[in-house]
């Protein structure tokens, strides 16, 4: 029992950071209505403008806060860049011209980000503590082991995709953007400025993306597969609905869970390797019979 | 209907020689008319006559390619929707552009939102102020619910309500705005004759209690003719006519364009 608790512990905090990178497409896809290509690119964007900066600025009196700052200066230049270069010539086009658009964002930034930073892999540190400890001893017989690292990383993006949650349900803002996600038009004629909440949302991914970034980098490394990340998030969307916050939280959640469980108690059984495509048969599986996902709205159009 | 009681006050928007085309479609030619203060002003014309491009243009959803629009006596640059919004220009669409995913009042809290005074930022962190706010916000939209007797679908989420309350509620969202100049593109489509009745009592109680002046577009002529003080009428981009009711009535130019005979 202890150990199956274990295994799920440890799903469910990978599943935290799938649930964040999720959110960062969800945002977009709810605000503009497109697939964001370029949410992995972001990621690693982030993660290495921020690994050099720390690296640039080792000697100044606060590295880390200084860092911070100043790659989310670049991801908010970014999100301005994105919405006066790329959104605001396209409104109004059909989505699959947006979402190209995107894809070449994602080139533009994975080339742009490895020609001003480099390519090698970067090991960040920023402190997150290492090793495991043992805990809920007094409910388990010995404990349950986890990795420092995860638990931080885990009680970070919780906050974060919290923080989040609340933003878009309760705040003015939240309603603006739904209302944007709803109808262009309608909202821009009750006086809601697109472009200032394309920023809004773009920025938020950003920030979004640096966290992943930042959390996934201390882990593996800051490094090309980095942007991959994205892969993951895709089947989280299937899962979640690509419209539903909370969606993109559970779907995470499950995924994370799903696979760790799926490797240990059925792995032995085929051969291991579950990890790598547990995710895409799950999404197979919901394409096929609830494609809306677990949140999605059905959608019926008026003929 | 009363043209001569009511009070209709200076011009208050002036299109000049307005052109617009997409591609080789020629939407709008060489269009000037006026609307005066507390006037209800109909645009009517055949399918594909340009009406709907017309209010587009008034409320910067399109820009044209010649002529200009003036404002409260300002001569407009490129002006962007939501910018015609913050000048108390307040519009509902053709094809219903409600906000599916929220509730009735949540649409209609939505028009509220440039009379909100803690910016979008701000209200993130006065969150006690925003409170206050957010009441007295309501308070408003519960009388506009109370104007349009929706009483009893508040918090239906529109997406369920049949077409011809849709209509209602972003007619809803629109006065939520307290607007000066209200357009309504064919705010009675798809109505029964009962629910064009409560609409058209609505639109003249707007303009008669809070004095709001209407741009509207309308295909049934019964209605546009009881509605309006004037009536503006385009075919093919091109205006063809511009007069009271009794006016157009009598028109050649555009008995002909409605008998389907110009040529
Ligand atoms: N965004 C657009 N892109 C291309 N063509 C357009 C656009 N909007 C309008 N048109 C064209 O301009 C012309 C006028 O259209 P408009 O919608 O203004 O007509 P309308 O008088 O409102 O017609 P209806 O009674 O059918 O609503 C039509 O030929 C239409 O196809
Ligand atoms: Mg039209």
């Amino acid at each position: 029992m202890g150990f199956f608790v274990e295994v799920l512990l440890s799903g469910l905090m990978a599943g935290v950071l799938y649930s964040l990178v999720a959110l960062g497409f969800v945002l977009i896809f709810k605000a503009s209505g497109v697939f964001n290509f370029a949410q992995g690119a972001m990621v690693l964007f982030a993660a290495l403008t921020f690994v050099r900066l720390l690296d640039i600025l080792k000697d100044s009196f606060a590295p880390i806060t200084l860092s911070l700052i100043i790659t989310i200066a670049m991801m908010v230049m970014l999100a301005m860049a994105i919405e006066r270069l790329v959104l605001r010539p396209l409104v109004n086009q059909p989505g699959i011209s947006l979402f190209m658009a995107t894809l070449g964002i994602a080139y533009f930034l994975d080339g742009f980000g490895q020609t001003l930073w480099g390519s090698d892999i970067y090991t960040l540190d920023i402190g997150i503590p290492k090793g495991s400890i043992f805990i809920l001893e007094s409910v388990f017989d010995g404990g349950i082991l986890v990795a420092k690292e995860d638990l931080v990383a885990t009680v970070i993006a919780g906050l974060l995709v919290v923080t989040l949650a609340i933003f878009f349900q309760k705040t003015r803002i939240g309603r603006a953007l739904r209302a944007v996600a709803d109808d262009h038009q309608a909202a821009q004629s009750i006086g809601i400025p697109l472009n200032y909440i394309w920023v809004i949302v773009w920025t938020v991914a950003g920030l979004v993306a640096l966290v992943a970034g930042v959390i996934w980098g201390s882990k593996l490394g800051v490094q090309f597969s980095l942007s991959l990340i994205a892969l993951k998030a895709l089947p989280v969307l299937i899962l979640g609905g690509f419209e539903s916050v909370l969606g993109a939280i559970v779907g995470g959640l499950i995924i994370g869970a799903g696979e760790k469980l799926s490797e240990i108690y059925i792995g032995p059984y085929v051969g291991g390797g579950i990890e790598y495509w547990f995710a895409y048969m799950l999404a197979l599986g919901f394409l096929m019979f609830r494609p809306q996902g677990l949140f999605g709205e059905v959608h019926i159009d008026r003929v | 209907m009363n043209e001569t009681d009511r009070k209709l006050g200076p011009t208050i928007l002036k299109a000049e020689n307005i052109s617009l085309a997409f591609g080789g479609v020629k939407a709008l030619t060489d269009i000037s008319f006026e609307v005066k203060e507390h006037e209800i002003l109909a645009i009517i014309g055949p399918n594909g006559a340009g009406k709907s491009s017309m209010l587009n243009v008034i409320n910067g959803v399109y820009h044209p390619n010649a002529g200009s629009v003036t404002y409260k006596g300002n001569v407009r640059q490129r002006m962007k929707p939501h910018e015609a919004a913050t000048q108390g220009i307040a519009r509902t669409f053709q094809n219903i552009a409600l906000f599916k995913g929220m509730s009735v009042l949540d649409n209609i809290m939505t028009g509220r939102t440039l009379k909100m005074n803690a910016g979008f930022l701000a209200q993130c962190l006065y969150v006690g102020r925003a409170r206050n706010e957010e009441i007295e916000h309501r308070k408003k939209v519960e009388e506009i619910i109370d104007f349009l007797q929706i009483q009893s679908i508040r918090k239906t989420p529109v997406g369920r309500l049949p077409y011809g309350l849709q209509k209602r509620v972003e007619l809803g969202r629109a006065l939520a705005a307290e607007p000066t100049l209200l357009l309504l593109d064919e705010p009675m489509a798809g109505m029964n004759i009962e629910e064009k009745e409560d609409m058209s009592r609505f639109i003249l109680d707007v303009n008669d209690e809070f004095g709001t002046t209407i741009v509207l577009i309308e295909h049934d002529m019964g209605v546009v003719m009881d509605l309006s003080d004037r009536i503006v009428v385009l075919d093919y981009g091109k205006k063809i006519g511009d007069g009271t009711p009794s006016d157009i009535r009598n028109n050649k130019a555009v008995i002909d364009a409605y008998l389907g005979v110009s040529d």
